[in-house]
């Protein structure tokens, strides 16, 4: 077994393990840090595959972005898990049933799957040789050629998220002091100041 | 030899394992969008395994688009989870049923 083979069973049986302590984890900032874990052994996997610009790209967005926005959604929301934990064991039969009835599934069409004859003739996009132009370069050349409109398209959608997180947690107080830069402008002092004579021994 | 068949198990284990996860957690909508993550991952995995065995860029490329989607879907959802959080108080998904659908 060479250390290509060894390095390929030790990410996917750390992703998998990770996945696995996801979802079954009682806290949900364990089930993050499980998570994060996943990411990176599957951005391993990636480097196997030959894919380093997908891989770093997993590492940058996803244990970067995505798993950071969740650790600070579950440590921002004063929330009761262990009240949302309670009732687990309830689920738990059914949810077996399921996998192991996908599982199966999966397995069967395991058995027969294989690819087409005119598969290698139908590629969209041959990669080209590494000796020529790397990983990257090469997916670079892909993008912003032949799938430009996508790409244009899907940085569109993240746009629209934004706009949308930002719209949807935006929310106007009432109950807290704020500064009125216009009304500060504005003032007049001859208004707002008054001279008053004070007469001796009088007062106002 | 590692061969095509051993990414697509690691994949489909994966991916059960977040089918597996949205039954389980089905209160904890954070542990659910996570279980999506996963599902999306073990997609993404599917995609360039057959991408680099088929010698196909397309498939990475696929991949980035799946990324794209996958984050824009996270940042989505969690901002929905904080809006109910502040209107209802807590983040159980069952008893969402203000709209009677």
């Amino acid at each position: 077994m060479g250390f290509a083979d060894f390095a390929f069973y030790l990410f996917a049986i750390t992703v998998v393990t990770a996945g696995l302590f996801v979802v079954v984890s009682r806290n949900p900032v364990h089930s993050v840090l499980w998570l994060i874990l996943a990411f990176l052994s599957s951005a391993g996997l990636f480097v196997l595959l030959g894919a380093e610009f997908v891989a770093m790209l997993m590492i940058i967005v996803y244990v970067g972005a995505v798993a950071v926005l969740f650790l600070f959604v579950v440590m921002m929301l004063d929330v009761d898990f262990a009240e949302l934990r309670g009732e687990l064991a309830k689920f738990v039969p059914l949810a077996l049933l399921i996998g192991v009835i996908l599982l199966m599934q999966l397995a069967l069409i395991f058995g027969v799957w294989q690819g087409a004859e005119n598969a290698s003739a139908l590629r969209d996009a041959v990669t080209p040789d590494l000796n020529e132009t790397h990983n990257t370069a090469a997916l670079g050349q892909l993008i912003y050629t032949k799938y430009i409109y996508l790409f244009q398209a899907s940085g569109l959608i993240l746009l629209v998220a934004m706009i949308g997180a930002i719209v949807l947690t935006l929310r106007h107080r009432e109950d807290i002091k704020r500064q009125d830069i216009l009304s500060q402008i504005y003032r007049d002092p001859a208004e707002q100041m008054e001279l008053k004579n004070v007469k001796p021994g009088q007062g106002l | 030899m590692v061969g095509l068949e051993h990414y697509l198990t690691v994949a489909a284990a994966l991916f059960v394992i977040g089918i597996f996860g949205i039954f389980v957690n089905r209160k904890n909508v954070i542990v659910i969008l996570m279980s999506i993550e996963l599902m999306l991952l073990a997609v993404n995995i599917n995609f360039v395994a057959f991408s680099s065995f088929l010698n196909d860029l397309a498939g990475q490329v696929f991949t980035l688009f799946v990324l794209t989607v996958a984050a824009a879907e996270a940042a989505i959802g969690l901002a929905i989870l904080v809006c109910f959080f502040r209107n209802r108080g807590t983040i159980a998904v069952e008893d969402v049923n203000v709209m009677k659908g």
